[in-house]
């Protein structure tokens, strides 16, 4: 078993510290299309992190019989079909999201996020601790994507989550706000340029967390030797 | 010890023109057009134009205080003064205040600032502004008013005026009092099939296209003032001619040759050289000492690039106008045109390989 504090480690890696998209800038491409609404990127992150786990605990299970030779065309076949049988699924069970992501399920596949923990993570860790690696990477996508697209959508629409009960279920239907009453909107913000603007004051925000947590360690620190 | 002296190698050339004698320059230059703008648009233009340079001003402010520059020095150079200017110049005179405010913050915070300030900017900020508001709000971007000026009895007073701006202490309907602007009004007429002749048939005079008594952007209707500014920058030797040059013969020359092919489709190159913004653009903006080539053959080229360009999306284009566009287009050519076309370093050639070096008599 593992100890909690690698756990925890695991976790806040994926979540903050090597966050998908705030830190390592990958999967970019689906999150400028998506990211118009944050019910898109809701949906598109937990997509992704659904894929991210299954593929993460197959790969790290079949990791002793791949030789290291044939082993990213065998990374991508296994991505491949666990991706399909989620495109295949939403379409079946949640038809209103599919229509909105439609083409970016299937580019899954693609996405740089998966094969690269398959390949830096799940096939050199056992199985929990790679769960848990897709599970903590896919839930920092999930909320970068969904950050993002709260921020662009207050700005371009002056809503939040419209459409959440359409598209994710009648759950959640209570995340529908109307922010801005009367709001004429802010076409650029939807458009894929709002998408690279607010990304960089995302990242801005990140460094300036990230600074601010170092400086604080460093006076704890500091207070401690003496 | 090291000498903590820099590294120096003449020669230096000195120059005794500051940034901000430029810039002032540049603005009395623009000073009669404007003037006139704001009298032939009434208190809703003066109202967006003190708001829009305003605005502009506080941005640069709050972004200098954040990056911790020195607030007054930099504020003093009138660069975020003269952005807000021309911002507010090529808008539409009657738009809303927050079209002002959120154009100077894209123009001084997205376009100039995040970039590093005055002399890092890739794009011009003024047009970046322009076309992410265009983009974002074509029905205020384009809601052109017939001159109103200030004196006539059918002006709306300054009370009123606060209605069209900011919103409240009158009423005044927009429908009634919109105008398109020429090229606007040619663009929908072709669309609808309607010849030339017949769409333009009561449009104004050559004259008032000449004086600028036609609806258009709040500064760019008045084809003299314009010019007379352009020419003191000239005579001042703040810009050369080679860009204003470059693109006005960019957008006469295609004009010229379709007219000549189809006067009934195509208009006249001086309807194209007086309309809307071309002077504005080819004296003040094109300009642009930051975005434009460094040399003369690169600045020949850039000012060729954005006439055609103009040309190009005013004809062909979804816009009736495309000033912004083709200058946004060209800025970002650009560094490419300055790698291509470089100045010949003193004791090399154009290639950058050292003369043959003559050997002295009598060895």
């Amino acid at each position: 078993m593992m100890k909690p504090s690698r756990a925890f480690a695991i976790l806040t890696d994926g979540l903050w510290t090597s966050n998908v998209t705030l830190a390592q800038m990958l999967a970019l491409c689906p999150l400028m299309a998506v990211t118009g609404s944050a019910t898109n990127g809701l949906g598109m992150g937990l997509a992704t992190t659904v894929c991210l786990v299954a593929t993460n605990v197959v790969i790290s299970l079949v990791r002793g019989l791949i030789t290291p030779q044939v082993r990213i065309p065998a990374f991508i076949l296994v991505i491949a079909g666990i991706v399909t049988v989620a495109d295949l699924a939403i379409n079946a069970w949640g038809h209103e999201l599919y229509k909105v992501l439609g083409l970016f399920i299937p580019l899954i596949v693609t996405n740089c996020v998966i094969l690269g923990r398959a390949e830096a993570f799940a096939s050199r860790n056992g199985p929990a601790a790679s769960a848990l690696d897709g599970l903590g990477m896919g839930l920092g996508f999930t909320f970068a994507l969904t950050l993002i697209g709260c921020i662009r959508e207050i700005l371009g629409s002056g809503t939040l989550f419209a459409n959440a009960s359409l598209m994710l279920g009648p759950a959640f239907a209570g995340l529908e706000t109307v922010v801005i009453p009367e709001y004429k909107g802010f076409l650029l913000m939807i458009l894929p340029p709002g998408g690279f603007l607010v990304l960089a004051f995302v990242l801005v925000a990140k460094r300036q967390i990230d600074g601010l947590l170092a400086r604080r360690r460093g006076v704890a620190a500091a207070t401690a030797r003496s | 010890m090291i000498s903590q002296r820099p590294f120096v190698a003449g020669p230096f050339a000195h120059d005794v023109r500051t940034t901000p004698m430029v810039m002032t320059w540049v603005m009395i230059a623009l000073a009669p057009a404007t003037v006139f703008g704001l009298g032939l648009f009434g208190w809703p233009a003066v109202y967006l134009f003190a708001v829009t340079v305003a605005s502009a001003v506080l941005f640069e402010a709050v972004c200098l205080a954040i990056a911790g520059k020195p607030l007054r020095a930099t504020l003093a150079d009138g660069s975020a003064v003269l952005s807000g200017w021309i911002l507010a110049l090529s808008l539409p005179p009657w738009a809303p205040w927050w079209i002002g405010v959120v154009g100077s913050f894209l123009a001084i915070v997205i376009a100039k600032q995040v970039f590093g300030g005055l002399g890092q900017n890739p794009f011009n900020p003024a047009m970046v502004a322009r076309v992410a508001l265009l983009v974002s709000f074509p029905l205020e971007m384009t809601r052109t008013v017939a001159p109103r000026p200030i004196f006539r009895s059918d002006a709306p007073g300054v009370i009123d005026s606060l209605a069209v701006t900011f919103g409240f202490g009158g009423h005044i309907d927009m429908d009634a009092v919109s105008s398109a602007s020429l090229l606007g009004h040619a663009k929908t007429e072709l669309a609808r099939g309607v010849p030339l002749s017949q769409a333009l048939s009561h449009a104004g005079s050559l004259a008032d296209q000449l004086f600028g008594i036609v609806p258009g952007s709040l500064g760019e209707t008045s084809a003299l003032l314009l010019l007379a500014g352009g020419i003191l920058l000239l005579a001042l030797r703040i810009i050369t001619w080679h860009t204003p040059a470059a693109l006005l013969f960019g957008v006469l020359a295609p004009a010229t040759a379709m007219h000549l092919i189809d006067p009934e489709r195509y208009l006249s190159p001086l309807t194209h050289a007086l309309a809307a913004s071309t002077l504005f653009g080819a004296f003040f903006i094109a300009t642009d000492l930051v975005t434009s080539p460094v040399t003369r053959a690169g600045q020949l080229i850039y000012g060729t690039g954005c006439g055609v360009l103009i040309y190009v999306i005013r004809t062909w284009g979804g816009y009736p106008e495309g000033m912004a566009f083709a200058i946004l287009l060209m800025n970002a050519a650009s560094p490419l045109i300055d790698r291509w076309v470089r100045p010949r370093i003193y004791g090399r050639d154009r290639k950058g390989r050292p003369l043959a070096v003559k050997p002295k008599e009598g060895r």
